[in-house]
């Protein structure tokens, strides 16, 4: 088992996943950025320094280091970075510029796990009724439906589709209980989006995204982000609606051991249900990631 | 880091009702609980499935529910009865989370690893002991035990006693610290075992050989006395460590010793009339534990003759230690039921298969209508009472030929309103009772499903009519009479292994899993759902039918590898790298 690390705390081996050291990851919510200020956050067991200067740029670079710039881009409402020069651009998500959604970033949450087991937990249906109970799912309607995962061959995405899962309160927007249709999408080791049937559109989706930092190898920030089909309802409650799910996993993925994801198939029992996980387990592998994840023998 | 050895891991006052209780022994965290029947149970705290800690789930009284997912454990075994995501799927019996010995003595829950027999004997100790408060403590076990050597109190009779002039005797045993404080004629003595949580942690936990009059003085003088030790004791540790530790992990489930070969040898412990031609017995393993039980499983009970039959097991929820099973007289049955009745007697020794389950429960439903012809009862009273267990709603008929042939009364009686006796309907009666039953049904829960188990006749006529009222076809389930199981329709094949030159058979409704470990092929295996790939083989010629989850398309359209669990052929014949 790994020694823990606080938050903030530096971790050498965690610097050493050359694959996700060549990644962009999210770094801090550009709402908790002010002009002039500086600030500094842990990614990958690395410290990093940012500044907005005067203008609004952003600049971030490394704490022991105020020489090494890393590179920078603003999207989904964060400022993002890499740590080595960027092997790959970032993933794009075409709905989220698109100009009638409501953009939100709903929060940012430290939780002490690995990123991939908070990317297998949003991956997952069957805990609906026990863990979101009366929201996102109430028993006795626990059944998880046969659905399709494939990894996009041109884009190496994970993708599950034709998920379908019986809701109490599926959004913010809704007024009664519905079939809700997902779609999970994983373009990054530590991000995961997903496309749910909206109440407001049925030929359209709102976006949920999660978007992991991993600060060690067992300890994340959480990045909430949305782009909804939802004019109605304030941005407090949108978060509210979404601080209230994730608070309701946090202690649950708090209490998950190993911290880190096993990807041996025979360390933990999968069922059918977990096809995507067993998908995604099985793509870390091949991606090489080793940050966060316990290596198949 | 080992300590071996019985330990204390609780005070039995720590296991309230329906409630889990977090321990640690020796660094292995553990999920500590005790069923409604009293059945104590330490098990690994981790959920097999993903991880979660057991102790922060729920204990319905007889099985521990998984808070992630709701998986369902039950008490003595360990065994999964059921996976909420997989409502119509029976769990492999491979899926058992990791148990530990655990037993109660002097008011103390004790545990340990590789141990065997009880606690040891402290004959200090009698009938009217005071469990003291515990107390936890940043040392090692062994430095603790050197520290409690020189513990001072005053004896019951003498709580104001300056120590000093208080004279301790001490005996040190294999595990534990007595110590005996005398003065001025009266004396009181103390057992101190002291358990270890990991390298760095303890907890002390004292017991009075005698309940005091003042119960509250002493608890007070001996949790202040104890306080003082331990602050020295902190104060002293050679190396303290912050960091305190996680749970353990151990991969990879292996199942338990009763359950492990293909028979297992059963006592006949109780032997009785249910019902004039109906037996009952009560079937106890000879060694280990007995494999868990679900709604709806049967054993194949191997006779003396040499007869294989199969039974339903009435077992409900938590009822581990033994089967129960219920033998009609069959007076044309081929002499199965008859030696059973005539010969069979209470301590004779049968054998029997693990339980299996071809006709599982669906939970995820807010009433089930059940039907039972005759002896049909048996599998719908583990349905009965399963339902009753998570208080959801169930309606269950009962058609028997006379007022004295229903089969276990007393169970059914328990049921209360929930429950119909339709007695000496003729046919046609029957088949417009059923109707009846069926339309209300479906009027009044449209999401309901039906279970129906008896005579061949009547599960047509349930058939017929539950069509005509309208129910869909996938929510209505039966199992025929004797459990004649609807055999799975795939077909037979061949399977040639390649470097052991032997050509096998595998006929419909077995797994290839199942005939190549029939074969001695030592197979791993997991989940037996084929999501987990542990029981992948090689394949070097001929093409699988793949029935798993876990294989990429392409490796699917390759044909190089299948699972054995779920996996046939397409081909006539398949050749194995095996």
């Amino acid at each position: 088992m790994s020694p823990t690390v606080s938050p903030g705390e530096l971790d050498e081996r965690a610097g050493v996943d050359p694959v996700a050291r060549g990644l962009w990851h999210p770094l801090v919510a550009v709402h908790d950025l002010r002009r002039g200020q500086q600030g500094s956050a842990v990614l990958l067991g690395v410290r990093l320094d940012y500044t907005m200067a005067g203008d609004g740029s952003v600049s971030v670079c490394r704490s022991d280091d105020h020489d090494d710039r890393r590179p920078v881009q603003i999207a989904y409402e964060i400022v993002w970075t890499c740590l080595d020069e960027p092997a790959t651009p970032l993933f794009e998500t075409p709905e989220a510029l698109e100009t009638d959604r409501r953009i939100v970033h709903a929060g940012t949450i430290g939780v002490h796990v690995s990123a991939p087991r908070a990317v297998e937990n949003f991956l997952d249906m069957a805990h609906f009724p026990y863990v979101h109970t009366d929201i996102l799912g109430a028993e006795p309607f626990t059944e998880v439906e046969e659905y399709s995962v494939h990894v996009d061959p041109d884009t190496n995405e994970v993708w599950a589709t034709d998920c379908v899962f019986w809701q109490p309160v599926a959004a913010t927007t809704s007024t009664e209980g519905q079939m809700t249709d997902y779609r999970y999408r994983v373009p990054h080791p530590y991000c995961v989006v997903l496309y749910k049937t909206t109440p407001v559109d049925p030929d359209r989706f709102d976006v949920i995204a999660l978007f992991c930092r991993p600060i060690a190898p067992d300890r994340i920030e959480a990045h909430m982000f949305l782009a909804l089909l939802d004019a109605d309802n304030s941005d407090a409650d949108i978060r509210r609606f979404q601080l209230t799910i994730f608070g309701q996993d946090k202690p649950i993925l708090e209490n998950q051991f190993p911290k880190e994801l096993p990807l041996d198939p025979r360390v933990e029992t999968p069922i059918r249900a977990d096809k995507v996980a067993i998908a995604y387990r099985r793509w870390l592998s091949d991606l090489g990631i080793t940050h966060g994840v316990i290596p198949a023998a | 880091m080992t300590v071996g050895g019985w330990q204390p891991i609780a005070a039995l006052d720590d296991l309230a009702p329906r409630h889990v209780f977090q321990a640690s022994l020796d660094g292995q965290e553990l999920a500590v609980w005790r069923a409604d029947s009293g059945e104590l149970n330490a098990w690994e705290n981790r959920c097999l499935h993903r991880g979660v800690r057991l102790s922060i789930g729920f204990n319905n009284g007889a099985e521990l529910l998984c808070r992630y997912h709701g998986w369902r454990y039950a008490t003595g075994t360990a065994g999964c009865t059921y996976i909420p995501a997989h409502p119509a799927d029976a769990p492999a019996r491979t899926i058992t989370n990791r148990t530990y010995p655990i037993v109660e003595r002097y008011g103390l829950v004790w545990s340990g690893r590789e141990v065997d027999g009880r606690p040891e004997e402290v004959a200090e100790l009698g009938a009217h002991t005071l469990v003291l408060r515990a107390l936890p403590v940043w040392a090692p076990r062994s430095f603790v035990l050197d520290a409690l050597v020189d513990h001072r109190f005053a004896p019951n009779e003498g709580l104001d006693v300056d120590p000093a002039e208080v004279e301790m005797t001490c005996d040190r045993r294999q595990g534990s610290i007595v110590l005996t404080a005398a003065h001025g004629g009266s004396s009181s003595t103390v057992v101190y075992w002291v358990q270890s949580l990991d390298a760095h942690t303890s907890v002390i936990r004292p017991v009075l050989a005698e309940t005091p009059d003042d119960v509250i003085a002493v608890l007070r003088h001996h949790a202040r006395a104890l306080r003082e030790l331990v602050d020295r004791v902190e104060r002293t540790v050679p190396s303290r460590s912050v960091e305190p530790q996680g749970p353990l992990e151990t991969p990879v489930v292996v199942e338990r010793s009763a359950g492990s070969g293909p028979h297992i040898e059963v006592r006949v412990r109780r032997k009785w009339w249910t019902a004039p031609d109906v037996a009952a017995f009560e079937l106890t393993p000879l060694a280990g534990v007995l494999p868990t039980p679900q709604p709806g499983s049967h054993i194949d009970l191997r006779l003396p003759n040499g007869l294989v039959r199969q039974y339903s097991l009435t077992n409900g929820p938590g009822e581990s230690d033994h089967y129960r099973i219920g033998v009609k007289l069959e007076v044309d049955g081929g002499g199965g039921s008859t030696l059973l009745h005539d010969v069979v007697t209470e301590g004779d020794v049968l054998t029997i298969s693990g339980p299996r389950n071809g006709f599982p429960l669906r939970r995820d439903t807010e009433h089930t209508v059940l039907i039972a012809g005759g002896i049909g009862l048996t599998p719908l009273l583990a349905m009965a009472q399963a339902i009753r267990l998570d208080r959801r709603g169930f309606e269950l008929h009962v058609f028997v030929r006379g007022e004295d042939a229903l089969a276990f009364p007393d169970v059914v009686e328990s049921f209360g309103a929930d429950a119909t006796v339709h007695v000496a309907l003729s046919p046609a009666q029957t088949a417009g009772r059923i109707a009846d039953v069926l339309v209300a049904a479906r009027a009044s829960h449209p999401g309901a499903l039906v279970y129906a188990c008896g005579p061949a006749p009547m599960l047509d006529v349930v058939r017929a009519t539950a069509a005509a009222a309208g129910w869909a076809d996938p929510a209505v389930h039966f199992e025929y009479f004797s459990n004649h199981h609807e055999i799975d329709d795939s077909t037979p094949f061949e399977v040639a292994l390649a470097r052991s030159g032997t050509t096998l058979e595998v006929p419909a409704g077995t797994s290839l899993l199942e005939v190549l470990r029939g074969a001695g092929v030592a197979l791993p295996s997991s989940c037996e759902k084929g999501a987990c790939g542990t029981c992948a083989v090689p394949v070097i010629d001929g093409t699988p039918d793949h029935h798993d989850v876990y294989l990429r398309d392409a490796e699917r359209a390759a044909n190089t590898t299948m699972l054995s669990c779920v996996s046939r052929a397409r081909s006539d014949r398949l050749v194995l790298d095996l």
